[in-house]
């Protein structure tokens, strides 16, 4: 028995022996296409098949929404999605698809939501039968996120809305989408209000979705422009000119400081041919070992042995950090560690794959068009995508202005 | 592998002990305090002293600190090494003059010395008789086995080099080489034959010293063709002891630049203002809090060790605390003065202490290099 189960509550205890043997007997075993890494780089839609049945099932066993009340779908536990999560972890199944929308859509509509909307939405949201995405991001509005330009105008009882969304991950195969946009344009803040609208069913009728490739050549993310697109007052998230409140609540979710747990499987690896694990220092001591400089192989080299153990080193430390993140009374500021996940987690791999890129020497020029490319050409590619995230969610600069405000309690910068 | 509690074996008592010492370091060694007892003289060429407290080393004891770790049979409290690492990181915080880091050290020494000489030992420390190691040869080896001191039965002759507080100690542990090996020795810093010749150091909080040994009736502590064993059993907790040292360090270098940068104003802001002081405070908060994870994650993998296996990992992971720390230690430190601006280049700022006391920590016991080399050869295997 683990320490963390010694700590269950007799309700989380019976949960876990029933998560435990569902997955036993139904893990989803191996997918027959390449999984990419995590869902926001999906873009072939057998993959992404795959995923929903799995997620589907997982739904249908009470191990995704298990917090969320049962009314709107969810399996009306306390606290058992973590213990969910733990067990689909140590099953190593695959990951979840609609990761956008139950990590932050979910949680968001749940709290702002009209209980009919909540009610309509929440059920297919949590199955993956619908998937989510995420419209805050526009040409002029990045780090600044409240420089929304998007506009929403009243008319009737329903909303007109116009304006252009960019790096809208999961918008090719989105059912839904979380808006944030503007109904206001004399008040920066107070006159953002946030809406859930329609994408798949409104394309063509005042939706428009166009992939952007990104700098690897991958698809995976959108633009999403929207021509009079009409929709009802009821998905509105609460009160008009409350936008930015609302978002504060999606923000929390996507940083994991939010009231609900998302709801988070994994750790399966794929068994394909060659293709490197490009998470993991492990994976990188076998590419130095496979690597020659100077006549010897790379893990002989004191600047290369030197490089990895720093990665190893900070690998652990992120990994006691979370650990420590789980007890208060270690903690000098309850949000110190919360708020440094994304930010210390995106450098991490960022670095990893970087270093994975001077270990290979000149075999780091081969792509994944080149059969003789080391680990399958994966570690360039990771290397690439790595920015996706240290950009994303709030790019790593803006991360660090919130830990200097927020936690150490430094003077704002504009 | 034996499972870690979730808390890193931080209960009740545990955190109980953190916060008393806290309260005691801001009640008895505010940094004002400490600026006045040892920077009175900045004079480069001032006679070596060394300038402590010993009235609050009396008071120490009395609480019981140095007894924490001291097994119960022996007359201690029992407690587990995340008591020592939870003081240890109040100590660093207030740069706390004192043999305590010294003695806690040499209590885990004699811990894995097994010996009735050792137990009796052990039970002067909880009584509060404040002792350290003289296991360093004059090469300023790390290495568990290197001594230029050697043990003729119980008579020693040598020196032994880099000797942390040894003018406020009054028992020495010293390692000697013998025909049969390593043996480590118990002796009184009184004794015929002790000469201590006090090392000129920058770090204002701690003293240093040679310590040589001529003809010094020793007593046996780890019998010949153990004392490596001894030492290097102990190396890990040593390691995360002055990691949590550093901890605390960094956390006063740090909250006190932060407040600073929140006061100082130019260009008609306050410095904080500036991400280009914002950014690498907060990446000084990151390192240290990776550290102090490292840190606790090693003690209480020590604490709940038994297999062998679990012994290495553990020992990995000391390794891993110094290492970082050592990186840790260099950057606030570094940050530190650097934010204070002008200010923080003098004498008068209580920075500098807490500087010198971060530099001092990042060579004891092995620097980041040292132990990220150690963990390199467990981790990757040796290099060809």
């Amino acid at each position: 028995m683990s320490a963390s189960e010694r700590k269950d509550t007799p309700e989380q205890a019976e949960f876990r022996a029933q998560a435990r043997e569902w997955l036993e007997n139904n893990h989803p075993g191996q997918p027959k296409v390449r999984l990419p890494l995590g869902a926001l780089e999906l873009s072939d839609p057998e993959a992404l098949d795959y995923l929903q049945k799995w997620q589907a099932s997982a739904y249908d066993a009470g191990l995704v929404g298990s917090d969320y009340s049962t009314d709107c779908g969810g399996g009306g536990h306390t606290d058992c999605q973590s213990i969910a999560n733990q067990e689909m972890q140590r099953a190593k199944t695959p990951f979840l698809p609609n990761i956008i929308g139950l990590g932050m859509a979910a949680p968001t509509v749940y709290f702002h939501g009209q209980e009919e909307v909540k009610q309509e939405l929440l059920p297919k949201l949590l199955s993956g039968e619908d998937i989510w995405c995420q419209g805050f991001s526009e040409p002029g509005a990045g780090s600044d996120l409240a420089n929304q330009q998007t506009f929403a105008e009243k008319k009737g009882d329903s909303w007109v809305i116009n304006g252009h969304k960019v790096w809208t991950s999961l918008a090719h195969f989105a059912d839904w989408m979380i808006l944030l946009c503007r109904t206001d344009k004399s008040d920066k803040y107070n006159g953002l209000s946030y809406f859930v609208v329609p994408i798949k069913s409104a394309l063509g009728n005042g939706v428009t979705v166009r992939p952007l490739i990104k700098m690897t050549g991958e698809t995976g993310f959108n633009e999403v422009i929207f021509e009079d697109l009409v929709i009802e007052d009821k998905y509105r998230l609460d009160e008009v000119g409350a936008g930015w409140k609302v978002a504060m609540t999606t923000l929390a979710h996507e940083r994991g400081a939010g009231m609900l747990v998302t709801p988070a499987a994994g750790g399966m690896t794929q068994k394909t041919e060659k293709s490197a694990n490009t998470s993991s220092p492990s994976a990188l001591i076998e590419l130095a070992k496979n690597s020659y400089r100077n006549g010897k192989t790379a893990a002989d080299d004191p600047l290369v042995r030197d490089d990895i153990v720093k990665m190893i080193i900070r690998q652990e430390s992120f990994r006691q950090n979370q650990r420590r993140a789980g007890v208060q009374s270690l903690l000098d500021h309850p949000m110190r560690l919360a708020l440094q996940n994304k930010l210390v987690g995106t450098e991490y791999n960022q670095d990893l794959a970087q270093l994975a890129y001077d270990i290979e020497g000149p075999a780091s020029s081969l792509y994944l068009n080149d059969e003789h490319a080391p680990g399958g050409g994966e570690w360039p590619l990771a290397y690439m995508n790595s920015f996706g995230v240290t950009i994303a969610a709030g790019a790593n600069e803006v991360q660090r202005n919130i830990l200097g405000e927020r936690v150490l309690g430094m003077p704002k910068s504009k | 592998m034996t499972e870690q509690p979730k808390n890193f074996g931080f209960g009740e008592d545990e955190t109980m002990l953190k916060d008393s010492a806290a309260k005691f370091f801001a009640d008895n060694c505010s940094p004002d305090k400490l600026h006045g007892l040892v920077a009175e003289d900045p004079n480069i060429h001032r006679s070596i002293e060394c300038i402590w407290d010993k009235q609050l080393w009396q008071q120490i004891t009395e609480l019981g600190w140095t007894a924490a770790c001291v097994p119960e049979e022996a007359g201690g409290l029992g407690m587990p090494l995340v008591a020592a690492v939870a003081i240890a990181e109040e100590a660093g915080k207030a740069a706390f003059p004192s043999p305590l880091i010294s003695t806690m050290i040499a209590s885990f020494v004699l811990k894995e010395c097994h010996s009735d000489a050792a137990t009796k030992a052990l039970g002067d420390v909880a009584s509060g008789v404040p002792m350290t190691l003289a296991v360093t040869n004059k090469l300023g080896s790390w290495e568990p086995g290197d001594t230029d001191v050697a043990a003729a039965g119980t008579t020693l002759n040598g020196t032994a080099y880099f000797v942390q507080d040894a003018q406020k100690c009054d028992q020495f542990i010293v390692s000697a080489t013998t025909p049969k090996g390593v043996a480590l020795f118990l002796v009184d810093a009184n004794a015929a034959g002790v000469s201590i010749t006090p090392d000129g150091i920058i770090d204002l909080t701690r003293d240093q010293a040679h310590v040589e040994f001529k003809n010094v009736e020793a007593i046996e502590l780890a019998a010949p063709g153990t004392g490596e064993e001894s030492l290097a059993s102990a190396l890990p907790a040593i390691q995360t002891i002055i990691t949590a040292d550093m901890v605390g360090a960094g956390e006063w270098l740090l909250q006190t630049t932060v407040d600073y940068s929140t006061t100082r104003v130019q260009f008609d802001r306050p410095l904080g203002f500036f991400q280009a002081v914002k950014h690498p405070l907060v990446n000084v908060m990151l390192e240290i809090d990776r550290c102090k994870s490292l840190a606790y994650n090693a003690a209480c993998a020590l604490d709940v060790a038994e297999s062998q296996s679990d012994k290495d990992e553990a020992a990995k992971f000391a390794h891993m605390a110094k290492a970082n720390g050592g990186e840790m230690a260099a950057f606030s430190s570094s940050r530190a003065v650097q934010f204070h601006g002008g200010i923080g280049f003098t004498w008068e700022c209580y920075v500098h202490l807490f500087f010198k006391r971060q530099m001092h920590n990042q060579m004891l016991f092995g620097d980041a290099k040292y132990h990220r080399a150690k963990l390199a050869d467990i981790l990757i295997g040796k290099a060809a």
